[in-house]
């Protein structure tokens, strides 16, 4: 068991370098941070444009493969994840985004799950009933919907409400106020709750309409099963049935979603973080690549894939805990 | 024609003492899944108003009042109305006209990209477990290598470097459907396995059939109905993700313009005039639900396991 999993982390890193190799190559070919520099006015003098572009190590007249190995060197030998075409630090600039991310997707991505399991697992013993259909005819609105129109959506709408009672109840520009905040108890943890309820909301909703579809079926199958009929057969009250022999079995491949998309959250609020403006890793992604940052972009993808890999390891752990089937064999 | 016809072999039980004639004929197979398909009604809306969607995008120009690129001097920001159904945009544009012409794009885009990566899927997925060995492992560790690297800001960053011009949007496809076909390929593989394993694909086999042919002929026919629900929510898919990348300036380029490109475009004057935005926004999800009820629609009118109730 352990050696299997050793062997499988193995496998991932070497996967990750060569994926990250791949996207470095992709992002020095692709991207030309010397545009930046040449449309400057006054203009820079060609000399002093290839020094700071020989500095980040992103200059097209360096070799590739010498740019490469400098690369590695920096980030094996010093942890050094280079620097912005302007000479930022790329690595400070990610570790400082990773906590906004996390603050901004913790609290929606678990109820999200909460909400998605319990209400597939609640649709799928009520089928075809009322609230079951109208509860699906829900989930399938807003599968459909992508979280930029949810987020944009939830702002209108939240405007109205301010609007309606006088006072900025609802606030969307970011984490939290900058100036003076009222002086009352708590006002700050007020301030910031005012700052989360709708992209907390947005990340909920999405994470719910996934995990509704998926728990409705596998709880479907589950209780259609033999051994849940056997159960109830020999006995057994239905609430007893439904909760230790059909909802535990039908929450194993939920185990494996879950993981997987705790990973993928870091980067993959973008949307919200733009329409919420939050600066974490999603919306640095995107603003490298319009900046022509080539370490930025190598260092989110970098990131972007460490986390599905911890992923996949989570699920392959979560699997070998949950199914009797792999955990004994 | 008539409703049904008889199947070519009629069920008659040797030994039995009168030849068993069923009560209602038997269906064929076609027939079948047409009954169940239509018995969903959410399926069959989702045809219907997807229908009507294709029609509009493509003869919109002649049954709509305005025309795309027709500017309405004198009517600036105006919120939804008779002469503008939708609205008009800041510079007098009809929304309702701009949302249609947005909506071809995203359409054509959907379908292609779709048919392409389950095109791709398929032949990739069939041959890895028809041909097995080496070349099966090289394509699982490619596919394994492919979901590790966030596809969104790899497409970003080659749309951006990639050509302008009227054709840039044929690159986009490509890559929404480079970026898509893995984890259909893998499914593709895993129900390739078990028809492998028939004996008809052994017979083939042994007449000489060459393996490509044998891939196309046996192999997956035998996997259609998986890969045309795949199609289905791969447009979907393809749509969103087109969408998504339009959203941020990256996917579909001006002069050319998508439900995405609508949508941004739109976000940016949601306190003044929020019918430009909601236009789109509502299309897009109407239709991504009309393509989604419509593949689960196929799903369960083509899986014979399915218990999607009533009788054949």
């Amino acid at each position: 068991m352990v050696k299997y999993l050793l062997l499988r982390i193995a496998n991932y890193a070497v996967l990750l370098f060569i994926a990250v190799s791949l996207a470095w190559v992709l992002a020095q070919t692709q991207l030309h941070p010397r545009q930046l520099f040449e449309v400057r006015n006054p203009p820079l003098d060609p000399q002093s444009i290839e020094n700071i572009l020989r500095a980040a190590n992103v200059s097209d007249q360096v070799p590739l493969w010498d740019r490469y190995v400098t690369w590695l060197k920096g980030i094996f030998l010093h942890w050094d994840w280079g620097s912005t075409p302007g000479g930022a630090d790329v690595g400070e600039e990610i570790s400082r985004r990773i906590w906004v991310s996390f603050r901004l997707v913790t609290i929606g991505w678990l109820l999200g799950t909460f909400l998605g399991v319990a209400i597939g697992a609640w649709t799928a013993v009520r089928q075809y009933k009322i609230s079951d259909r109208v509860i699906t005819a829900i989930v399938l609105l807003l599968v459909a919907t992508p979280s930029y129109v949810t987020g944009e959506v939830s702002k209108m709408v939240a405007t109205v409400i301010n609007k309606q009672v006088g006072f900025q109840l609802f606030l969307f520009l970011g984490e939290k106020s900058t100036g003076t905040l009222p002086d009352y108890p708590l006002a700050e943890l007020v301030d910031r709750v005012q700052h989360m309820v709708l992209p907390t909301l947005v990340l909920t909703l999405f994470g719910l309409a996934g995990l509704q579809r998926l728990q409705r079926g596998l709880m479907l199958d589950a209780l259609g099963s033999d051994f849940v009929r056997t159960a109830r057969a020999k006995g057994l009250r239905e609430n007893k049935a439904v909760m230790k022999h059909a909802l535990r079995t039908a929450l194993i491949p939920t185990g494996t979603y879950f993981a997987f998309q705790a990973a993928s959250l870091f980067v993959g609020a973008t949307y919200t973080e733009r329409i919420f403006a939050f600066q974490g890793m999603g919306i640095y992604g995107v603003d490298t690549i319009s900046k022509q940052n080539i370490n930025g972009v190598v260092a989110v993808t970098a990131f972007g894939g460490l986390c599905y890999l911890i992923g996949a390891i989570l699920a392959d752990i979560m699997v070998a805990f949950l199914d009797p089937r792999v955990r004994l064999s | 024609m008539t409703d049904f016809r008889i199947v070519e072999e009629p069920e008659i039980l040797e030994g039995s003492p009168t030849p068993i004639t069923p009560a209602s004929k038997r269906l064929t197979r076609g027939q079948l899944v047409r009954r169940r398909f239509f018995r969903n009604r959410g399926a069959v809306v989702g045809l219907i108003i997807i229908g009507l969607l294709v029609f509009l995008a493509l003869f919109g120009g002649y049954v709509l009042p305005w025309r795309f690129d027709q500017r309405d001097t004198g009517a600036y920001y105006k919120p939804p109305s008779v002469r503008h159904w939708f609205g008009t945009t800041q510079a007098g544009f009809d929304v309702l006209a701009m949302t249609i012409r947005g909506l071809g794009k995203s359409l054509v885009i959907g379908f292609l990209v779709a048919i392409i990566q389950t095109t791709m899927a398929a032949l990739i997925g069939s041959s890895a477990a028809y041909i097995g060995g080496w070349y099966e492992k090289a394509w699982l560790w490619v596919i394994d290598l492919m979901l590790v690297l966030p596809s969104f800001f790899l497409i970003a960053i080659v749309s951006r470097g990639g050509p302008r011009g009227s054709y840039a949007w044929l690159l986009l496809v490509v890559l929404l459907a480079a970026f898509g076909w893995q984890l259909s390929a893998r499914v593709v593989r895993s129900l390739s396995m078990s028809v492998k394993e028939r004996e008809y694909v052994a017979a083939a086999r042994f007449m000489g059939l060459s393996t490509p042919r044998l891939l196309v002929r046996h192999i997956v026919p035998n996997i259609a109905s998986m890969l045309i629900v795949d199609v289905c929510l791969g447009v979907g898919y393809a749509i969103l993700g087109e969408a998504g990348l339009s959203y941020f300036g990256y996917g579909v380029q001006a002069p050319d313009t998508s439900l995405g490109t609508l949508i941004s475009e739109g976000a940016l004057s949601t306190t003044i005039a929020p019918w430009i935005f909601l236009a789109p926004a509502s299309l897009l999800v109407l239709l991504v639900m009309c393509v989604n009820a419509l593949g689960d629609g196929l799903r369960d009118a083509l899986d014979p396991t399915s218990i999607s109730g009533g009788q054949a």
